[in-house]
């Protein structure tokens, strides 16, 4: 997934670099770029879920499980903080880069690095508290 | 023993019980066969509910599958 969104990313500061707009325009561009990548990241994230479903089986022979238990939503809770407060800290950035007068493309940029710090660490989260424990 | 003090003897009790798996301990007691794994490592200790229901699969009273021992 985080190879999706560099990837789409990417593309999208290709296409900023190439152009030459006005305040009103960044803003409308930044705004789209990330609007896409909602669904995007939504659709690319079910494809990795089914990918890795039977991926796992096939290796394991076992099927996962169908339902949350009361320590996979534990784990749930505490991986989805640990992503909000790193999301938390690149809006913060984003609005302390504005604050001081930055072009609003710095704006954005720091908000989609959260978003994709925040992604990282979302999982890498899961993985800790599944093998270190909760 | 767990990080927080708790230690149980699930392992025993489900060789005890005709070696029962863990598979099937979880299926009785409604959770993934990780969470089972993961209690009796340590590593995740258990709801109330959730040890209640432990200790009624092997019929005995809650104490005698989890310990606690406080940390001095």
């Amino acid at each position: 997934m985080i190879i999706v969104l560099g990837i789409y990313y990417w593309t999208v500061f290709e296409r900023f670099n190439s152009q030459v707009m006005t305040t009103d325009e960044q803003l409308q561009f930044w705004s789209k770029a990330i609007l896409i990548a909602i669904p995007l990241s939504i659709i690319t994230k079910i494809v990795v879920m089914i990918v890795f479903a039977i991926s796992n089986y096939l290796i394991t022979r076992e099927k996962m499980p169908s339902f949350e238990d009361e320590r996979d939503k534990l784990i749930e809770l505490k991986a989805t903080r640990n992503s909000y407060i790193i999301f938390g800290i690149g809006f913060f950035i984003s609005l302390t880069v504005l604050a001081f007068g930055y072009p609003p493309k710095y704006m954005f940029i720091s908000i989609i690095l959260g978003g994709i710090a925040s992604e990282i660490f979302d999982n890498l989260s899961k993985v800790y508290y599944h093998s270190k424990g909760v | 023993m767990s990080k927080h003090g708790i230690s149980n003897h699930i392992r025993k009790l489900r060789f005890e019980h005709d070696e029962m798996t863990q598979q099937q301990l979880a299926d009785q007691v409604k959770v993934t066969r990780q969470t089972i794994v993961a209690i009796e490592k340590g590593k995740y200790s258990p709801s109330l509910e959730l040890a209640f229901k432990i200790a009624k699969v092997f019929k005995i009273p809650l104490e005698q599958v989890f310990s606690y021992e406080s940390e001095k």
